[in-house]
């Protein structure tokens, strides 16, 4: 019969394989979903893995999806390579949201060149002093941050509801609940005339070579992660988990943040109701599959991002829901999760044994 | 009076989602298994369980095809952490995305049905009973079930044999597995019921509760119930408990806004969000509370023979 056998160390090889393994499934499941719908599955295939990469105008909307996944992940990969289980990324994100618009829209003073940063700033601002509520309770009071980061996100939504129906609500919306569209310099350069793609994805990648350094590079980061692998050798060392919790949870925010106010004075350009779609959410998986490592999660950024873009093609051609995205992602993280199985055991074909 | 009792009645029901599926969560929690997968169970029990009302118009039919999807799902959840030992943490948030995804992209077509006018209300003996009357009518037959449900775990976990085993498992399964018990077996059974209890929630929610489907329609709920296994230091007793008075602050805010208050809706929905923060803090607070109530092994993988 076939047997888990626990492997002595864990094997690198399939560290890096398994992802790919839990992708190609994700993919024949797929496969068979589109063939029960009666839809023919080359199409679906294309939509996801071929059109986003096809011409420029694909690129910029690939890159554009890709960089709040990937702000955002970079963030909780800290935290879970520290077991912090900031599992409530989507509400920080609204909370930057909410703060770069009040910056982009509401500034009480003049900011002329400065209003690109500053909103950025609020926006980091936002996610932090959001996520810093969760770090409070856990280390005041021991509170669950689990259950503490998701349920503001359920609080930030009525946070960002109350703002796009009551007292930033657009007189002129023609009955939409939005805020007026931001004005032309509170919103984000973009890096080539006619794509949307905009600096947000260069400050995306110079957050992935930070962070790079900060985990690999630093005593801080180091001091970081060996509190989730191994506590008592941390409190051994002399590292503080208190300041692990903060850090882990005051970075992961901001980021969250900084990606909340890339989005709304990015390509959606005003606040609305419609603002968080679940990238929160979906960047637990990216951070997942890209191995908790800032470059891995480069590339599941960007896989994750065929998903939402493949997802609004099925949609607008095959008339299939666009939550096929979320059908995707979580299988994904599924298949991911089996895989890694792998790692640390390998399958060996035994005799029953008398 | 009568309003009063009729007030009361349906913070009964709107508690009974809370209680039913936050049982279930405790059985799991009892065998050491944490299941965070509660919210996407529920999505798929309530999607499951209202496409089975619109086809079939019974709603019996309906909370089973609840059940079923949730102990379905929760199956898949335990064979990959009782077996591939995957984290708990984070298959159960794979099951509660997938689930939100997975009811959504399947509820489509559901989302414009309506349920009232195929199930057939029959008038209850309750109404000529005056003051309590009105109020008892109200509270729906689920109501009953969640609450026969927590007095049978209680005699289950404190008098039978096999609640002993069960808690056994989740407080030393090196111990469990040493005697002889088949502990992957006894927490995979664990998970599966608990699976269809959530699924029973989540098909009474839309069902019968709301009566109709939307998306992500839950709004929170299965997480409220993880929270709520936490604050009753697990026992089943004042799970119920905590799960009506959550109910009755769901409804708090629906009378308020009744009452007309100067309080914008959206602050008013935040309560039970942050009724939830404000009572883990307050029951986290004593961290020896928690830990010597909790499950021993809660969370942790089993390993036989290692």
């Amino acid at each position: 019969m076939l047997k888990f056998e626990p492997r002595p160390t864990p094997s690198p090889w399939w560290t890096y394989v398994s992802p790919l393994l839990a992708l190609a499934l994700t993919v024949v499941i797929g496969v068979v979903l589109f063939a029960l719908l009666d839809k023919d599955p080359m199409i679906g295939l294309r939509m996801f893995f071929w059109e986003p990469i096809s011409t420029p105008r694909a690129w910029s909307e690939l890159m554009l999806k890709a960089t709040p996944l990937l702000i955002i992940a970079l963030g909780l990969a800290i935290c879970f390579r520290s077991n912090v289980w900031n599992i409530g990324a989507e509400g920080q994100f609204v909370l930057g949201a909410i703060a770069a618009t009040w910056v982009a829209l509401y500034s009480p003073i003049p900011l002329g060149a400065m209003t690109v940063p500053a909103i950025l700033l609020a926006g980091m601002l936002g996610g932090f002093v959001w996520a810093a509520i969760t770090a409070l309770l856990r280390d005041r009071f021991n509170a669950n941050e689990i259950l503490v980061s998701l349920m503001l996100v359920y609080v930030s939504f009525q946070l960002l509801n109350y703002f796009v129906f009551g007292p930033w609500r657009d007189p002129f919306g023609f009955g939409m609940p939005s805020t007026k569209a931001f004005p032309a310099d509170a919103r984000m350069p973009r890096l080539f005339e006619g794509y949307r793609v905009n600096i947000g994805l260069v400050l995306g990648l110079v957050v992935v070579a930070l962070m790079t350094l900060f985990i690999f590079r630093t005593r801080a980061g180091f001091a970081q992660q060996v509190g989730g692998l191994a506590p008592a050798a941390a409190r051994y060392a002399g590292f503080s988990s208190r300041r692990a919790l903060w850090t882990a949870l005051g970075i992961s925010g901001a980021l969250a943040g900084l990606a909340g106010a890339l989005e709304v004075a990015g390509p959606v350009g005003r606040l609305t109701e419609h603002v968080p779609v679940g990238y929160g959410f979906a960047a637990i998986i990216v951070a997942f599959v890209g191995r908790l490592h800032p470059v891995g999660i480069v590339f599941s950024a960007v896989l994750m991002s065929m998903f939402y873009l493949g997802g609004e093609l099925a949609q607008s051609r095959l008339g299939l829901p666009k939550s096929i995205t979320g059908v995707f992602q979580g299988l994904l993280l599924f298949t991911l999760l089996a895989c890694d199985t792998l790692i640390h055991y390998r399958i060996v074909w035994r005799r029953n044994k008398g | 009076m009568e309003i009063f009792f009729l007030n009361f009645a349906t913070s009964l029901n709107a508690g009974t989602v809370l209680a039913i599926a936050a049982l279930g969560l405790l059985i799991n929690e009892k065998a050491g298994i944490v299941n965070l997968g509660a919210e996407g169970m529920m999505l798929c029990a309530a999607l499951a369980g209202f496409a089975m009302v619109v086809h079939t118009g019974s709603s019996s039919l309906g909370l089973m095809a609840g059940m079923l999807a949730g102990a379905a799902l929760a199956a898949v959840f335990g064979v990959l952490v009782i077996w591939l030992n995957t984290n708990q943490y984070a298959t159960g948030l794979a099951l509660s995305l997938f689930g939100v995804g997975f009811s959504a992209f399947l509820g489509v077509t559901y989302s414009r049905e309506n349920l009232a006018d195929k199930m057939v209300k029959t008038p209850s003996i309750w109404m000529d009973v005056p003051v309590i009357g009105p109020g008892m009518a109200r509270l729906d037959t689920l109501f009953w079930v969640g609450l026969l449900l927590a007095i049978g775990l209680v005699w289950f976990l404190q008098k039978s044999r096999a609640g002993l085993i069960l808690r056994s498992v989740g407080e030393n399964p090196d111990s469990a597995h040493a005697l002889g018990y088949p502990v992957r077996l006894i927490r995979f059974a664990a998970v599966v019921v608990g699976g269809s209890l959530c699924g029973l929630a989540g098909a009474y929610l839309s069902t019968v509760y709301t009566p109709l489907w939307t998306e992500g329609m839950t709004a929170g709920r299965g997480w409220i119930a993880l929270a709520l296994t936490t604050f009753a230091t697990w026992r089943p007793g004042r799970v119920l408990l905590g799960a009506y008075l959550f109910g009755a602050v769901t409804m708090t805010q629906f009378y308020l806004q009744g009452q007309g208050m100067d309080i914008s809706p959206h602050f008013l929905s935040m309560l039970p969000y942050i009724a939830t923060i404000v009572v883990l803090v307050i029951i986290s607070r004593n961290p020896i509370w928690i830990r010597t109530n909790m499950p021993a092994s809660l969370g942790k993988a089993f390993h036989p023979g290692s």
